[in-house]
């Protein structure tokens, strides 16, 4: 059974699991982990492709007719940088599709809300799809919506930290509100992670250090799709309500009826 | 505000002692701090005489938390050299102002020539390195040869004398992403033994070189002390110290350690303290496990066999195929060295090493339009795909 598919700025994807291309111990094993994952959308750091020479290049594994690229900013301080970047990746892969990621803290690689506000504002009037990584921040989600980004990237934790929905409670938030699609990014550490952030609403989720340090990279990547396949199943079927007493299925005062 | 406030506070004789008085039963409380919670406290127990017998533990957690920052990655770079004139007298240097060698600085064409054959090596990551010679090397000179980089290379460091911060606003805004100064040792007495002339003397200067670089908005400072000018364990803490305060101040800014070690029997200086290679792996581990993204960098000065080990326990970035001296790789490869070079494979031969231990060789880490430097150049892939 298929749930349905998902829409971001009129591209349609029948796979919800994003995927990144960093930290694999090769570029084969990186084409294969991605295979397996049945992802349709990859994103790769414009500051690791090589443009001049074909040495290693990640690109040269990924196929554009399998997978739809999603540039991404990451290492860039501020929305200058960021736009500089953006630009490249525009030239360079032929996409106007952009994940802007802007951390000035090398150490948390935290996102900056306000550059990260100001550089998506300047992109989306340069025609570019926006697909910013911000903290799950309900306000700010909202303002990015305001200024005509395609989809907001909520994290999860901080980037390859695999701690998991430690922000579980903004996400609702940010799911209950949005108007664009929700793509739960960073943080997510195993397939249950994937599957959590799924059940609770999210149109998708990106991963990319669970796969790439996995000991199979492989096996784990069937083990992501197979977790966001289920977790958006059983969103889409309507979870029952949670409750902290018990509700028994006999209940006490049917007799009334009687 | 500067690091020498700091600085000011600790006692090297206190650090020692403190040090070696630490316990297996503060090595486990180390050891069980969640990621990233070290205390400097915690960190003297890591490189204590008392953590050696954790040293495999250690280890597999220092590769656990480097795959889950860095992955299974490894970055290569080449250092330069531009020049070997020098006006410090340093007692450990090939360069030192007294010792009586060729001395040479590359002219433009030279540096051009250079760097193509840093390039055709494979290399996307450039480290100039210079002696102190303020007048012939100095700011203006430096500029041009990041402009003769910035053409083929998306990361320029350097390694040179300590400057003001205007020099360092001036080169950053020419393509300068990189500074690496390492304080030799933090041992102000032993540091004025070891410095005997010229600007390198001044031991304060030099200590709040990284707190300029903070300020002028460098993207990562590299630290580090050479071991073998006092004890290394003392000097690991300086550096620990060094590196937490730069972190909370500097906080947009990246950092990387490097751990050079002078051998016994490698020229004429002998040094006062030997670091052996189990020392060095606690030390290499006890750093990653302060902080888990730090960069740390290995040389061409460890052997070979020492690298192909090494690599894997926290080491993120190595330099391959160095050449020491100004003009080394084709200009005039005969001038003296600064030091010996232990690993003399190409990085070709380190690529295809690091490869068959199944890690990824990152050549290319930065671009150098993000910067605002070659805003269009990308015809050739953009006709690819």
């Amino acid at each position: 059974m298929n749930s349905q598919a998902l829409t971001i700025a009129g591209k349609t994807f029948e796979s919800r699991l994003f995927v990144g291309t960093g930290k694999y111990a090769s570029g084969e094993t990186m084409r294969d982990s991605l295979a397996a994952s049945g992802s349709q959308l990859v994103t790769m750091a414009m500051r690791r492709v090589q443009l001049e020479g074909q040495r290693d290049n990640i690109l040269d594994f990924l196929p554009r007719d399998r997978y739809h690229l999603l540039p991404n900013t990451s290492g860039v301080r501020d929305a200058k940088e960021a736009i500089f970047a953006a630009e490249l990746a525009r030239e360079a892969l032929c996409t106007n599709w952009l994940k802007l990621e802007i951390h000035p803290d090398p150490k948390y690689l935290l996102p900056d809300p306000v550059e990260t506000l100001k550089a998506a504002e300047a992109l989306v009037h340069a025609g570019f799809i926006v697909l910013p990584y911000v903290h799950a921040d309900p306000v700010v989600c909202k303002k990015l919506e305001d200024v005509g980004v395609a989809a907001v990237m909520p994290l999860g934790a901080p980037i390859g930290s695999n701690q998991g929905l430690e922000t579980r409670r903004f996400l609702e938030i940010i799911v209950a509100q949005s108007s664009v699609p929700v793509v739960v990014d960073a943080g997510l550490g195993v397939p249950s992670h994937g599957a959590e952030a799924m059940e609770l609403g999210a149109d998708a989720v990106l991963v990319n250090t669970a796969l790439a340090t996995a000991g199979d990279p492989i096996r784990m990547g069937i083990a992501f799709k197979l977790a966001v396949e289920a977790g958006r199943l059983a969103y889409e079927s309507g979870r029952g309500r949670a409750s902290h007493e018990a509700i028994a299925s006999s209940p006490l005062t049917a007799f009334l009826d009687q | 505000m500067s690091f020498l406030d700091t600085f000011k506070q600790l006692s090297w004789e206190d650090c020692k002692s403190s040090i070696a008085s630490k316990t297996a039963a503060d090595v486990e409380r180390a050891l069980a701090r969640p990621k990233g919670s070290l205390t400097l406290n915690d960190f003297q127990s890591l490189i204590s005489p008392a953590a050696t017998a954790y040293l495999e533990q250690m280890a597999a957690l220092s590769h656990a938390l480097t795959v889950e920052r860095f992955g299974y990655t490894q970055q290569l770079y080449a250092p330069l050299y531009l020049s070997n004139v020098c006006s410090n007298v340093c007692t450990y240097c090939g360069f030192s102002a007294t010792n009586k060698i060729p001395r040479k600085v590359l002219s433009e064409p030279e540096i051009i020539r250079e760097l193509e054959a840093v390039k055709a090596l494979g290399m996307d990551h450039i480290l100039f390195v210079t002696g102190e010679a303020n007048l012939r090397v100095g700011v203006p000179y430096l500029k041009r040869a990041f402009e003769l980089a910035r053409e083929q290379f998306s990361s320029i460091s350097m390694e040179v004398q300590p400057m003001d911060r205007a020099g360092y606003e001036t080169l950053i805004s020419a393509g300068l992403s990189s500074v690496l100064v390492y304080q030799e040792t933090y041992n102000r007495d032993t540091y004025a033994t070891h410095h005997l002339k010229g600007m390198k003397s001044n031991f304060d200067y030099r200590l709040e070189t990284p707190d300029r670089l903070g300020l002028a908005g460098i993207k990562k400072i590299g630290l580090g002390a050479l071991y073998g000018l006092d004890d290394w364990r003392a000097d690991t803490l300086f550096v620990a110290a060094h590196l937490r305060y730069l972190e909370q101040t500097y906080w947009k800014t990246k950092y990387s350690l490097s751990f050079p070690r002078i051998r016994p029997h490698e020229g004429d200086f002998q040094p006062m303290s030997v670091m052996s290679d189990r020392d060095l792996v606690q030390v290499i581990c006890a750093y990653r496990m302060l902080s888990p993204e730090v960069e740390l960098s290995l040389s061409t000065r460890e052997t070979e066999v020492f690298r192909d080990h090494a690599y894997k326990l926290g080491i993120t970035s190595m330099s391959a195929g160095s050449k020491t001296n100004p003009g080394g790789y084709v200009v005039d490869p005969q001038t003296l060295e600064q030091f010996e070079i232990s690993d003399e494979r190409s990085p070709a031969a380190v690529a295809r090493m690091l490869r068959r231990g199944g890690y990824e060789v990152v050549w290319k880490d930065w671009d150098s339009t993000y910067d605002s430097f070659r805003p269009s150049r990308c015809e050739s892939l953009t006709s690819k795909t």
